[in-house]
């Protein structure tokens, strides 16, 4: 394809002289604990934190969440702390998962630093879950919590590459005068139940 | 004795001589002896940031050879000092004398705190004064560390104004934010340069200031401009003269 | 004048008093937001030597990272393309589309996609663009251009949004309140969303190493647009390359921080290949690029990860807006962006600025922006593109000042004529200076003089 050589041609003709990539091992931020400050993080971003000590008390921690309460779709991705009535894979396309009120998914680590929580599309038999359902919960192991996201990659990095997102609370704009509201095209509202 | 060479900006020498006297008076005060050189013009800065280098060059060159020899040279101006230290390598790289030139020319503040180590001036000054910080001063030559870089804090100029007897240094709400002089854009750019000064006004009248007061006199001249034109009661002083007041009160 | 008038366009703008104070605090609070998340990071200022770092080294060899890019997304699956300018781009994406005979697309913010202008080259062949960003939807709808790369309706105000809904999606008349605004978007664009045959991102990082493009955003209108139709196309210029996975977390660190106060973006999702039964598309541009790269002072500007941080610092920006700079990309980037690519006609933009430097203080890659911005005006007085009498003038100062004895007669002679003159004289049109602020006034001794009497000389 000519536009391909032309422009990596070009890219070579006028790159500057090599320079080394930085050292990276010295930057990062180590919190005393880093439980408490993914919460705090993760509020402080629209969502919310429930910190559940075993596997009995995340599941009554779900089931006791208002939007559950009155959820009438609930798909769940994480089958020991709820069944939900969406079988998911019987979906054939995910537009037919508009309409699902709480989506539970799992979660493989979350980020004191800024609230976030990997969820690998590996998890995920329909991508569009995350984004379309009303209310998300995620559920992550409480031992899976990382200081920043230097650690986050350094943890992924032994893994499959694929499809996958890092979630921070739910979804948000602030685009009319900066007046922020929660709750844009996705998630209206995100409670991460971190488990043990 | 300490002999400096005085680097007096062109409007300061020709429109606000009696900062220039103040800045003498302040050095000699702290045992300087401060040789104004008369050969000296400008540094060629309006051309310089109109993009005109070619009429900025020979004044570059003739600054070299005004000021050339002295262990220090002190201005009261941070635009003027910013001038010579990081953009004049552009016409005087390798010419002899230039590299200790670089080295040594200096602000006024930043020579009595790094150079004289004054540490604190004595002085009396009791009003209710609003430090402006020049960008060049504060961004280019590092007087202050700034509100948006994450360093240690620090402010030279603050800290030879703070320890005044009876001055109190108001509160801004926006502490370093652009007066809008910025040479020729105060014409350039008429409407949002008078804007911008008189925000910076507004700022610190809302704070209390009955002075403002800064490093570099051009900022204060374009305040000024703007305070006399609306009748407003603000005085500007630069900084050279609040501390040689305070000192001679 | 030909080309964008800065100065004019300002005028125009600070005129409204009172809602360029309102533009001015609105961006402001921004920057404030960033200063407040900025200073939780301890290692922030290593962290812009880092970013500044890896950008450099990127594009010190970015052919090669280039093809290893191609080579690892294609192996994922995507089909990469290549587009030398707007036009290519634009035919590479209208391409996909109609061959798959789709006539419905829903996009996420791509400013890339602005420059090249795909918007309009869509709708004339037959396909239905919608702008979801909640920003970007209502400028579409108001058929203008964004005014901020980040905050495209930062130039609006609640109520001139809630007239637009009210006549173009339905809401009650007089309706303000964003939180009610925000719900009717989403119910009319959860429409598109499910309508659509392709979704079109723009790409904050492609990463060389494992060929994925990675795309943040915060409403859920890129999920929202990439999950459910089967085709995504994915937009990027050349220097959103980074070489590895691990980079990306010192450039999500910075990002949101820089953009809006946000400690990250509500979504940073990983693209790496096309979802089951779906395609991928990247469409790798130049279009100036290149030739960007190969400018010595200009080159650093392509580190750029479009936080919009220097707008909101501007306090040019924040009292002129967006539009004043006619460019896609305005503020402080912009002015060095724009006349790198049309020196003439936006000449007037480098000098749109007091230089400052808070934009070089906030960019998080380190930019030197301040200092490129001088450089570009060097480069335009190279160009002969300075007005004559400004050209002369300079020259002139330029002259005198060199001859002591010149410059001090001339000194001395506006000294005594100045205050001379007839007040209406000298605060005629002319005068720009004087229209809003007194001449300094013109002593009658210079230091000169004082300093001889200092020391006994007369």
């Amino acid at each position: 394809m000519a536009a391909r050589e032309e422009i990596l041609a070009a890219l070579r003709r006028n790159a500057p002289r090599e320079t080394p990539l930085p050292d990276l091992s010295r930057l990062g931020v180590r919190f005393a604990d880093p439980v408490p400050q993914y919460a705090e993080s993760l509020k402080s971003v629209g969502g919310a934190c429930v910190i559940a000590p075993d596997r009995p008390a995340a599941r009554r921690a779900l089931s006791e969440l208002a939007v559950h309460r009155v959820a009438k779709r609930v798909a769940s991705l994480v089958p020991w702390i709820e069944q939900g009535s969406v079988e998911l894979a019987a979906l054939a396309d995910p537009h037919e998962l508009e309409g699902v009120d709480v989506a539970v998914l799992p979660g493989e680590l979350a980020v004191a630093e800024n609230g976030a929580v990997w969820v690998d599309g590996a998890s995920l038999p329909h991508r569009a879950l995350f984004v379309i359902a009303e209310h998300l919960v995620l559920v992550v192991d409480a031992g899976a919590v990382v200081n920043d996201m230097h650690e986050a990659y350094a943890r992924l990095a032994g893994r499959e590459v694929g499809y996958g997102l890092f979630i921070s609370g739910p979804s948000k704009t602030a685009d009319i005068e900066q007046a922020l509201v929660i709750g844009a095209h996705g998630a209206r509202s995100c409670t991460v139940i971190l488990v043990g | 004795m300490l002999t400096i060479g005085l680097f007096i900006p062109c409007y300061i020498e020709q429109l606000y001589p009696q900062v220039g006297m103040a800045t003498l008076r302040l050095l000699e005060r702290h045992g300087v002896r401060a040789e104004y050189p008369e050969q000296q013009t400008c540094c060629g800065q309006p051309m310089a940031n109109s993009g005109c280098s070619a009429d900025a060059a020979p004044l570059a060159a003739r600054f070299l050879r005004v000021f050339r020899g002295y262990e220090y040279v002190v201005a009261p101006s941070g635009s003027c000092v910013s001038m010579v230290r990081n953009h004049y390598d552009a016409f005087l790289e390798g010419k002899p004398g230039f590299d200790e030139l670089r080295r040594s020319t200096y602000e006024l503040c930043e020579f009595l705190v790094d150079v004289l180590k004054v540490g604190r001036i004595d002085g009396r000054f009791p009003h209710k004064v609003g430090l402006h910080h020049s960008c060049h001063g504060l961004r280019e030559l590092r007087l202050a560390s700034g509100s948006e870089r994450r360093v240690p804090g620090f402010d030279k100029v603050r800290s030879l104004l703070q320890p005044l007897e009876g001055i109190e240094l108001v509160e801004l709400q926006r502490p370093d934010e652009c007066c809008g002089f910025g040479g020729t854009f105060s014409v350039n750019e008429e409407a949002v340069s008078c804007m911008m000064g008189k925000d910076r006004i507004a700022d610190h009248e809302r704070a209390g200031a009955e002075i403002i007061t800064g490093i570099d006199m051009s900022c204060l001249m374009h305040l000024d401009g703007l305070i006399r034109r609306e009748r407003r009661s603000l005085r500007v002083m630069h900084v050279a003269e609040v501390l040689a007041q305070a000192e001679g009160a | 004048m030909t080309g964008v008038s800065h100065p004019e366009a300002a005028a125009r703008f600070v005129a409204d008093d009172a809602r360029a104070h309102w533009h001015d605090q609105a961006l402001w609070w921004v920057r404030k937001k960033r200063d407040v998340a900025s200073s939780a990071v301890p290692d922030w200022e290593a962290l812009r030597d880092a970013a500044a770092g890896i950008k450099a080294h990127t594009l010190s060899r970015i052919g090669d990272y280039l093809e290893e890019f191609e080579r690892n997304a294609t192996a994922r699956g995507a089909k990469v393309w290549f587009a030398r300018d707007a036009a290519e781009h634009n035919a590479v994406v209208h391409g996909i589309l109609s061959e798959r005979g789709v006539t419905r697309l829903v996009k996420s913010k791509s400013m890339l996609t602005e420059e090249c202008h795909l918007n309009p080259y869509l709708e004339a062949r037959g396909i239905e663009v919608t702008d979801t960003d909640l920003g970007e939807r209502i400028v579409q709808l108001r058929h203008e251009p964004p005014s901020h790369i980040v905050l495209p309706a930062i130039h609006l105000k609640k109520e001139e949004i809630g007239e637009l809904f009210h006549q173009r999606l339905g809401t009650e008349k007089g309706a303000s309140d964003p939180k009610y605004l925000t719900e009717a978007a989403r119910q009319h664009l959860r429409r598109r969303f499910l309508e659509a045959g392709a979704g079109l991102t723009g790409v904050n990082f492609a990463v060389a190493e494992t060929g994925g493009v990675v795309v943040c955003t915060n409403e859920g209108n890129a999920d929202m647009g990439t999950t459910l139709p089967p085709i995504h196309i994915a937009c990027m210029g050349v220097e959103k390359l980074v070489p590895r996975r691990q980079d990306l977390a010192v450039f999500l660190r910075l990002l949101a921080r820089s953009a809006t106060g946000q400690p990250v973006t509500t979504y940073t999702t990983h693209f790496h290949g096309p979802r089951r039964a779906g395609e991928l598309h990247i469409v790798v541009v130049d279009n100036g690029r290149s030739a960007q790269l190969g400018d010595k002072v200009f080159r650093r500007s392509l580190a750029c990860i479009r936080c919009g941080a220097c707008m909101n610092t501007c306090p040019v920006f924040r009292r002129s807006g967006g539009y004043s700079y006619g460019f896609i990309v305005p503020g402080p980037i912009g002015s060095i962006l724009a006349p790198g690519r049309d020196a003439s006609a936006y000449r007037t933009l480098p000098f749109a600025s007091s230089l400052c430097g808070s934009c070089t203080d906030v960019c998080p890659v380190r930019i030197d922006l301040h200092h490129e911005l001088l450089a570009m005006r060097q480069e335009i007085v190279r160009r002969g593109m300075l007005p004559a009498w400004k050209r002369a003038g300079m020259k002139l100062a330029g002259w005198v000042l060199r001859f002591g004895w010149l410059y001090r007669l001339a000194a001395w002679i506006a000294r005594r004529a100045i205050p001379a003159l007839p007040r209406g004289l000298l605060y005629s049109r002319w005068n720009s200076w004087g229209r809003q602020r007194e001449l300094p006034p013109m002593p009658r001794e210079t230091f000169r003089d004082l300093y001889r009497r200092h020391h006994g000389r007369p």
